[in-house]
């Protein structure tokens, strides 16, 4: 499906989020509290049908964090991108999307443990590189480690 | 290879000279002939280094002629560990603890950047130690990124060369400092 008809489905069903189209991919920012609901929908919608998350990560751009989500449907071959924004850097929360792709728990994770975002409703949120005694999240910009890394 | 062939390196030679013991040195010369010559590598590589010793230990470089027969996948039949790759922090231990299960004599080749300093991506990070001689004691480094089959087999034929000058009358204790 051609980027043109997925941007018509996802205004029909989410009419407030931000679509961007790059040369790419189309890029779907929503608020924190409708990516569940968002990612649910691409899922299961028929037209859709994206089935398979093939990359979730996360941005520190200083005053706040982005999820980004990047889908893939296996049926249609079509991919999109969808993005929310977190605000809060004390304690950053989003809601997992585990539930809808079961890849996602590893990959939520690894975010967890490198940039310390929560995640709601994730069935088991471990670290899992670093040791279990580790502290800070070395992905984030403000990371600093004065033993092992030279500031140049 | 043969003794003067080291022309760019003779210290280790220089030094056994000085050194020996009349009475020892047959029965040194012996045990060392023995143990030069058949070191047998740990199955063991953290990353891309060890593409490179699969490749040395495969038909093209073939460094079972050099007496490194086979890959032995317990650290208790191995005689070397080649550190191929990138050490983490979470690595260590177990590096350590591979380290300390393997049978005297033992020895260790650093192969490469990683192995040698830290590596050249990611000596400045949070999770890399930098060069495995802070966890435990290396005999050779080979550096390069990765090295070539050829330059592991150098490396190995300078460990082969630095076994040659042990003797038992006087250990080699280098690990008790660790």
């Amino acid at each position: 499906m051609e980027n043109e008809k997925l941007k018509e489905i996802v205004i029909a069903y989410m009419p407030v989020a931000e679509v961007i189209a790059d040369k790419q991919f189309l890029n779907i920012t929503v608020n924190d509290d409708q990516i569940h609901n968002l990612a649910k929908f691409l899922k299961n919608s028929p037209e859709t049908c994206f089935d398979y998350l093939f990359c979730e990560s996360a941005i520190d751009y200083n005053d706040h964090f982005m999820m980004v989500y990047h889908l893939d449907s296996t049926k249609y071959r079509h991919q999109i991108v969808i993005k929310t924004k977190i605000t809060n850097r004390e304690t950053p929360i989003v809601d997992s999307v585990c539930d809808i792709w079961i890849g996602a728990e590893y990959h939520e994770r690894e975010i967890f443990d490198l940039f310390g975002i929560h995640f709601n409703n994730h069935p088991d949120l471990r670290k899992i590189f670093l040791d279990n005694d580790w502290v800070g999240f070395p992905l984030r910009k403000d990371y600093t480690d004065f033993v092992n890394i030279v500031e140049r | 290879m043969k003794e003067e062939d080291f022309k760019d390196n003779e210290t280790l030679e220089l030094f056994k000279k000085e050194g020996g013991n009349v009475l020892l040195s047959t029965v040194d010369a012996m045990i060392n002939w023995g143990r030069s010559n058949s070191i047998w590598p740990l199955t063991f590589a953290t990353s891309c280094c060890g593409i490179e010793m699969m490749a040395a230990g495969a038909s093209r470089h073939d460094f079972a002629r050099f007496g490194i027969e086979v890959y032995r996948a317990s650290p208790r039949q191995a005689d070397v560990i080649v550190i191929a790759g990138t050490i983490t922090n979470k690595m260590a231990p177990v590096l350590k603890r591979l380290y300390d299960q393997m049978a005297d004599p033992k020895y260790v080749i650093a192969m490469g950047a990683c192995a040698v300093s830290g590596g050249p991506f990611f000596y400045n990070s949070y999770h890399v130690i930098k060069g495995a001689d802070h966890v435990i004691p290396v005999d050779v480094y080979i550096p390069g990124c990765p090295p070539r089959p050829e330059a592991l087999l150098y490396g190995v034929m300078q460990l082969q060369r630095k076994i040659k000058l042990e003797t038992i009358g006087k250990q080699n204790d280098i690990a008790s400092d660790f």
